[in-house]
């Protein structure tokens, strides 16, 4: 137990981001699948309109924030140090404090479904309701009085801290420790990808921070910044929020994309088709993604002339993308193709992100955007991307590592399976809701009425949602399964061209017994231009320095939620007993004799 | 503060601290840029006085930026001390470097003191919201930068704190020079272009 607790290798707390984050996915799901039960039917009545609004807006939040994000983080985490051939990360109590912040933060933030009555709610749940994009005014005290927006702004925060430490770390890991002889252009797609991914993370936090800062300001020290009767736009919150949240988008979607450009050439037997167009697309995403951002305010009014270049953009940043899709398909084209449950996932990854794709340029065209927003159909397209992209990118990469980071191969039989409900169930899912939004069906509300004429659709929709839950079911059993009666997975279960496969499975605290030397882009291949390479000895050579485990990122972490329940409950002494635990905690691993 | 990063073998040839500080600097730039972007949308839209000219004494504010801009070269001489191995007066240049800190944050105290006398609180208007929070989130980065100073400098006075760890205090300069740099700005379009 202590070693977890204390733990700086980057393996287990790779481990721990799976694990945690995967809680939150499950619990992220049973929202949805709530929010699903009230929609079967019409005039639902399951719950209130006050746990709806709830509901929907931790389910976006979780998903975001405390699923997917800390999803690709796991595998940043467990895979990266291993393609680029190092022995831990740059910082590696820095990593141990960023898992920490993520957990706290998550925790805070799911807290509120629980703590109604410390807040002299008369029931249970004061969970966050103003939708995940928040927006003030509506999160205004005026307005939403209670402490659920409090918890909202204060768990973003420090989940917010916890990127940003992580995004520092790798992108000096993936910049600084790569092993000789592995240039940039030799860096796999899926370490690449992750580089891309920090520096979005680095500069968008900092901008959705300053706007959740002038929110807090608002809602406890009485400022104004999105009031209106004191002159203020509440527009300002939509810019700071979406200039973020655009980049999100790509923090969320990059990683996947990485993945499926490492499952899709080990399982076709060839190189990744135009690697350089590859990288370059996915660097190119990160600087546009950067000027799309007011396309998710169209109906605001911006003028034609704002309007026109944010259109443009949108449209413009569909060309990088589909690169990337011709570079897959063409990756698969004559390859010698296993059907592994990997490959399932990857090549599903592709059809639906190209269903939420075209989708998402039909929001590009302002006048179709006005009828669009605020329905089912944008709802539709976030799921086609979130879902049919990046969660069906993450089960490939799920399954691909799954043996490289438990040393245990998981079933492929129960994988298909888990598969083709994945794909019945999110198709049933999320199709219907196109249909349903352009049939004038807005998002948000609690219920509708069947003279609208989407009830069928909607119990589609939702027998769609629960058939997804029984897919999650049989990879819970397939994972339980593979525990006592997996298949031993050797160094290499794949053929893989990358350095992770030139290792045991699981790989020794020490990963690589001797540092590789890198010569050329695919080194575990053998090609036309030169023989594979020899993978490091089983035992070390010279005994290698592991560094002992460290309790003050834990201790450091413990800080912030202490920090952030002085406001929640307006309690002067909290912030000072916060601020000094932060402080020891940095203080003392300042100070800490600690050794790469 | 260990520095085992230093000894290493690094890709870039960059120590990786070093980078990782510069990566920080960057993204401290976004949080700066959306701070006083802000400030200037909502410059001349408060619904109520004061308004900046009314308020702000540029004289007043000219000598803290002076002794910020001092500070900073305080700062190279404690770095070159260092790197040189006078302890000595690494000391001298740490603390002094410290002290114009704390002469910069005392200054802000009494601005602050005399703008609230003169009717200008953190919730009378946009352009004290925007103004304190700018200005405030400013003063945290310089208190966070004198803490550290002191304790450099206290490290140097129990004689653990040696030229072999000049690459700490560079990382320190690193990061009084942006916090310095950031002001200027902040003076520039806050105070000098009304």
């Amino acid at each position: 137990m202590k070693h977890w607790i204390t733990t700086t290798d980057h393996k287990r707390i790779g481990l721990l981001y799976f694990w945690t984050a995967f809680c939150f996915f499950l619990i992220g799901g049973l929202e949805a699948l709530l929010i699903r039960l009230q929609l079967a039917q019409p005039n639902g009545h399951l719950v209130s309109a006050e746990t709806y609004n709830q509901l929907f807006t931790m389910h976006g939040t979780t998903m975001v924030f405390l699923a997917l994000m800390p999803l690709s983080a796991s595998f940043f985490n467990y895979i990266v140090p291993l393609q680029i051939g190092a022995r831990d990360v740059a910082f590696p109590r820095l990593n141990a404090f960023s898992y920490w912040v993520f957990l706290l933060g998550g925790l805070l933030l799911n807290a509120s479904w629980l703590v109604g009555p410390l807040f002299q709610a008369p029931h249970l749940n004061v969970a966050p309701d103003g939708g995940w994009f928040g927006y003030a005014n509506l999160t205004e005290r005026q307005f939403s009085p209670g402490p659920n927006i409090d918890f909202w702004l204060l768990g973003l925060q420090i989940l917010g801290i916890s990127s940003l430490a992580a995004g520092f770390n790798f992108i000096v890991t993936i910049l600084n420790m790569r092993a000789p002889g592995m240039k940039m252009l030799r860096v796999p797609a899926f370490s690449w990808m992750t580089l891309v991914t920090q520096f979005l993370v680095i500069t968008a936090f900092p901008v959705i921070t300053v706007g959740l800062v002038f929110l807090m300001f608002d809602r406890f020290f009485g400022t104004h910044f999105y009031v209106t009767a004191a002159g203020a736009t509440p527009l300002l919150w939509q810019h700071l929020f979406w200039l973020f949240g655009h980049p999100e988008v790509y923090i969320l979607i990059l990683p996947a994309m990485g993945i499926v450009s490492e499952v899709l050439p080990t399982f076709a037997r060839k190189p990744l088709f135009g690697y350089t167009v590859v990288v370059f697309s996915g660097v190119l995403i990160g600087f546009m993604g950067w000027g799309v951002w007011s396309h998710h305010m169209f109906s605001v009014g911006l003028g034609p002339i704002a309007d026109s270049v944010f259109a443009g953009t949108t449209m413009l940043i569909a060309v990088p993308t589909g690169v990337k899709i011709f570079n897959w398909i063409a990756t698969l084209w004559g390859g010698d193709i296993r059907g592994t449950t990997a490959l399932h996932f990857a090549v599903g990854f592709i059809a639906m992100f190209i269903i939420g794709g075209l989708s998402g340029v039909t929001h590009a065209s302002p006048p179709a955007d006005l009828q669009q927003t605020d329905t089912y159909y944008v709802v539709a397209h976030i799921h086609y991307v979130l879902f049919g992209g990046t969660v069906l990118g993450l089960f490939a990469g799920i399954y691909y590592w799954w043996p490289k980071m438990t040393g245990r191969l998981l079933s492929e039989p129960l994988g298909k399976w888990h598969f083709w409900l994945t794909f019945l169930g999110m198709n049933l899912a999320f199709f219907p809701m196109h249909l349903i939004g352009l049939l004038g069906m807005p998002r948000r509300i609690y219920t509708y009425s069947p003279d609208l004429g989407v009830s069928a659709l909607n119990l589609v929709s939702t027998l769609g949602a629960f058939l997804i839950a029984v897919a999650i079911l049989v990879f819970l059993v397939n994972v339980l399964r593979t525990r006592t009666h997996g298949r031993p997975a050797p160094n290499d279960p794949w053929g893989g061209a990358t350095l992770e496969w030139s290792i045991p499975s699981p790989p020794p605290v020490y990963n690589f017994s001797v540092i590789p030397t890198v010569a050329n882009r695919l080194p575990r291949w053998k090609t036309e231009h030169h023989e594979p390479m020899r993978d490091p000895p089983a035992v070390p050579p010279a005994p290698i320095h592991v560094p002992d485990g460290s309790w003050w990122p834990l201790v450091a972490a413990l800080g912030l939620p202490v920090l952030a329940l002085a406001p929640l409950t307006h309690t002067l002494w909290l912030a000072f007993l916060g601020a000094a635990i932060l402080l020891v905690g940095i203080y003392r691993w300042a100070f800490e004799p600690f050794d790469v | 503060m260990t520095h085992a990063a230093a000894t290493h073998h690094t890709s870039m040839g960059l120590d990786s601290r070093k980078m990782a500080f510069w990566a920080f600097i960057g993204s401290e730039c976004l949080l700066f840029t959306s701070l006083i972007s802000t400030y200037l949308v909502y410059k001349g839209r408060s619904v109520v006085g004061p308004s900046p000219h009314e308020i702000l004494n540029i004289p007043f504010t000219s000598v803290s930026t002076f002794d910020l801009l001092m500070s900073s070269l305080m700062m190279v001489l404690a770095l070159a001390a260092v790197q040189r191995g006078d302890m000595k007066w690494g000391k001298i240049w740490l603390f002094a470097t410290a002290l114009l800190g704390l002469v910069f944050l005392g200054g802000q105290v009494i601005e602050f003191t005399e703008f609230v006398h003169k009717g200008l609180t953190l919730q009378t208007n946009l352009f004290g919201c925007t103004f304190f929070v700018l200005t405030g989130t400013h003063g945290a980065h310089v208190t966070v930068g004198v803490l550290w100073l002191l304790t450099l400098w206290v490290r140097a006075l129990q004689g653990k704190l040696g030229p072999g760890h000049a690459l700490t205090v560079e990382i320190t300069g690193l990061y009084w020079h942006f916090v310095d740099v950031v002001w200027i700005v902040i003076f520039t379009v806050v105070y000098l272009i009304q």
